[in-house]
């Protein structure tokens, strides 16, 4: 089993909660993890990314080679392009599509999901619009994550414990919250895949 | 065997708090931060009360170190590459008159200059200083080597570098804990002159640290870091410093590199490792993050010998930092390029948060420089650094902390009046203070702005060492207090801090204006936890 993914964003929209419960799971399914974080500078409103590498054997570099992404999961649509050298020729790009402007020359967003939709394997989603309504648009890392998780070899259920324990100490509310968006994130993937 | 994720920077952090230290000091700096972060926050270290808390800067963080290791306990100092220039007299000297309690100097290199004004590869100075370096490899050896380093640093008897990058600082892995050693007892040093680098001494002492390369070296030969792996085919030998020995091994997974290869984790380098590699090898490939030091070590000035390649022949580039990419290239591993960013992807720089202080106070003083000609505001490094670029684009420096002061005083030196400096609070507190005495003390003509927000924000809102002194420190140095101002940041004080910028701009002599108002960032941080 190896899975090598690419966490997109933009500083701020904690892109690291979505490596968190994925490393979780991955733990817990006794696999091996790397994941290389952005820290400093870049946090403050600019561009960030992770690589994350999940692996039943051991992983040598922190960094996934160029051309060798199993999957780019971004929280933020023109962000899911930065990326795009990394992905393989059969790699998934899963993106939400409601975009984060900070910046004023942020280019007209259909040509950005234009250019998304340009891939065959790719799942755009409204994470925030269905985060929305499981309560909270804060949940909508767990929708994006939900939507990735078909491609990510990694059994469902031992993702839905991670969250379990992530958002334990946070109350029952928090957790069927969060656990809904990852369901329905999930859902959306595979009738749009 | 529980296995922690940790990264980089914490595998350090609980190497150090295990391997029985009783002080870090440190003054923050990407990607060096999280350690003393993490001791900060760690059960054990509130338990022993380990010293935690930052010091004002990098040397008085490594004299301070020095001191615990004089008094005979373990110490570490952590900082960024930069901070080891500030640092480096002490550093350097601290070589000479060697330890008591074992010392680690752990400074984290940025090739790439993800977050740093330049890229420099601190190893040359632990080189110059002549003392053992370690460069872990993963986040396992981070460990180790900071549990470790303290036997090391007691064993040589000389302060020991850790040096890591950005990668493995910012990388999370499994680290396998070890048990946690005892603190030290207080114990003097066996000679009671040792610190004492007057001439005479400073001799004999530099003498012993010279005749103790021969242990380093021996000891580079025995590390378990270090380490020879054969290959079939002798048609190139590759050394792999540190990180890069992880994206050489990306390509040859489980034992499969046709080449011999000589890992490389503990510096002096081990010449017997290298002179097999070069013995067997008909030409030898070197990986290291950073400048090519090892490479320029065996080129030599002719370039006779076997051929070599790496950062100076442009087998790799010169500058930036590795990865698997770039490695693959040099082996002439043919891979997928993955798919082209189409050309609508724009840049996204980062910006200062909307609402910050710093904005008002650069609003206010572009309007307040309207009727100057350009390129009067010296600034430093901060969140304010920021800007620099739109729409504020008011400061035309930032070279090193402290910089915007004296290079504004040197400016007014010059002629021109008047010359501004834009400073931030931890930033005037580190290395500020030294270079308002001088302007005090020749009455030049600067106005020095301390953009006050109570906090180190650049580097994730550490405490910082000025708070609520400011004034005090500006009267204490001479600065007439008719001409220190403080005001609030806020867009309703607008035409207010534009005046007072003007009629301290047009004042023959020092002024120091405070906006303060607390980061943003930094009081919703606040609020979350006090929930
Ligand atoms: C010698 C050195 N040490 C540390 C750093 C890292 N660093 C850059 S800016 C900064 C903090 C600046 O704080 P402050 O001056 O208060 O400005 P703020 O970011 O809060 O606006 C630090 C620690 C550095 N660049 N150089
Ligand atoms: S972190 Fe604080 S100081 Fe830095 S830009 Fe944001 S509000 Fe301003």
């Amino acid at each position: 089993m190896k899975a090598d993914i690419i966490l997109a964003g933009v500083g701020g929209q904690g892109i690291l909660s979505i490596a968190t419960a994925l490393g979780e799971a991955a733990l817990a399914d006794n696999l091996l993890i790397k994941q290389a974080e952005t820290h400093g500078m870049s946090q403050r409103g600019g561009a960030v990314y992770s690589h994350m590498r999940i692996s039943d054997k051991p992983i040598s570099s922190d960094l996934i080679p160029g051309g060798s992404a199993d999957l780019i999961l971004s929280v933020e649509p023109m962000e899911s392009l930065r990326y795009l050298p990394y992905l393989s020729e059969q790699g998934y790009l899963v993106t939400n599509i409601t975009p984060f402007v900070n910046i004023p020359n942020y280019p007209d967003i259909e040509m950005i999901i234009a250019e998304i939709r340009k891939f065959p394997r790719c799942v755009a989603i409204d994470a925030d619009t269905i985060a929305k309504e499981v309560g909270s648009t804060r949940a909508s890392n767990m929708v994006m994550l939900g939507a990735a998780s078909p491609f990510i070899d990694i059994e469902f259920s031992k993702i839905e414990d991670g969250i379990r324990r992530i958002f334990a100490r946070k109350g029952e509310d928090i957790v069927t919250m969060n656990l809904d968006a990852l369901r329905r994130g999930r859902r959306f993937a595979e009738e749009n895949r | 065997m529980q296995k922690h994720l940790f990264l980089g920077v914490e595998a350090i952090g609980q190497g150090a708090i295990d391997g029985g230290m009783s002080g870090v000091y440190a003054y923050p700096g990407t990607p060096s931060t999280e350690i003393t972060e993490f001791i900060q926050d760690n059960p054990i270290a509130e338990e022993r009360n380990i010293h935690r808390k930052w010091s004002a800067n990098e040397k008085t963080a490594l004299e301070t170190a020095l001191g615990m290791s004089y008094a005979g306990k373990r110490a570490m100092s952590c900082m960024k590459h930069v901070g080891l220039n500030v640092a480096a007299d002490v550093f350097v000297n601290a070589a000479i008159t060697g330890v008591n309690g074992g010392l680690i100097v752990t400074v984290a290199d940025d090739p790439s200059m993800h977050s740093s004004q330049n890229e420099q590869d601190s190893r040359f100075y632990g080189k110059f200083a002549m003392i053992p370096i370690l460069e872990p490899s993963s986040q396992q050896e981070a460990y180790d080597m900071a549990r470790d380093g303290f036997t090391l640093s007691e064993l040589t008897k000389v302060p020991v570098m850790l040096r890591i990058t950005t990668r493995l600082a910012h990388s999370r892995s499994g680290v396998v804990r070890k048990e946690v050693l005892p603190e030290n007892e207080l114990t003097m040093p066996t000679d009671p002159r040792q610190f004492i680098l007057l001439p005479a001494i400073a001799r004999k002492r530099y003498k012993g640290l010279l005749s103790n390369q021969d242990l380093f070296q021996q000891l580079s030969q025995e590390s378990v870091y270090n380490r020879y792996e054969e290959g079939t085919d002798k048609s190139l030998g590759i050394v792999a410093c540190g990180i890069a020995y992880n994206y050489l091994i990306e390509h040859f997974p489980g034992g499969t590199c046709p080449y011999p290869v000589v890992k490389i984790s503990q510096y002096p380098l081990p010449e017997n490792l290298i002179n097999r590699l070069d013995k067997e090898c008909d030409e030898l490939l070197i990986l290291e993050e950073g400048a090519p030091l090892v490479e320029e070590s065996l080129k030599g000035f002719f370039s006779k010998g076997t051929p070599i390649k790496g950062r100076l022949d442009g087998t790799l580039p010169r500058d930036g930092e590795l990865n698997p990419d770039l490695i693959a290239k040099a082996l002439g591993k043919e891979m997928f390029k993955g798919f082209e960013v189409p050309s609508i992807v724009a840049n996204r720089p980062p910006a200062l948060c909307v609402g910050c202080g710093h904005q008002d106070a650069y609003a206010a003083m572009n309007e307040a420089l309207a009727d100057y000609s350009k390129g009067r505001v010296f600034s430093d490094i901060g969140c304010y650094t920021l800007g620099a670029l739109p729409p504020y684009e008011t400061i035309s420096s930032c070279v090193d902390m402290g910089a915007s002061i004296t290079m504004a005083k040197g400016a007014a030196d010059a002629g021109l009046i008047p010359s501004i400096a834009m400073i931030g609070d931890s930033t005037f507190a580190h290395s500020g203070i030294t270079g308002l005495l001088d302007a005090v003390n020749e009455k030049s003509n600067i106005t020095v702005v301390i953009s006050d927000n109570e906090s180190v924000s650049m580097t994730g809102g550490q405490d910082s060492s000025a708070y609520g002194k400011i004034e005090s420190i500006c009267i204490g140095l001479g600065v007439d207090p008719a001409h220190i101002h403080t005001i609030v940041p806020l867009k309703k004080n607008h035409a207010e801090m534009v005046q007072l910028f003007r009629q301290e701009f047009a004042y023959d002599g020092v002024s120091v204006i405070i906006p303060r108002r607390e980061c943003i960032q930094r009081a919703s941080r606040r609020k979350r936890n006090s929930k």
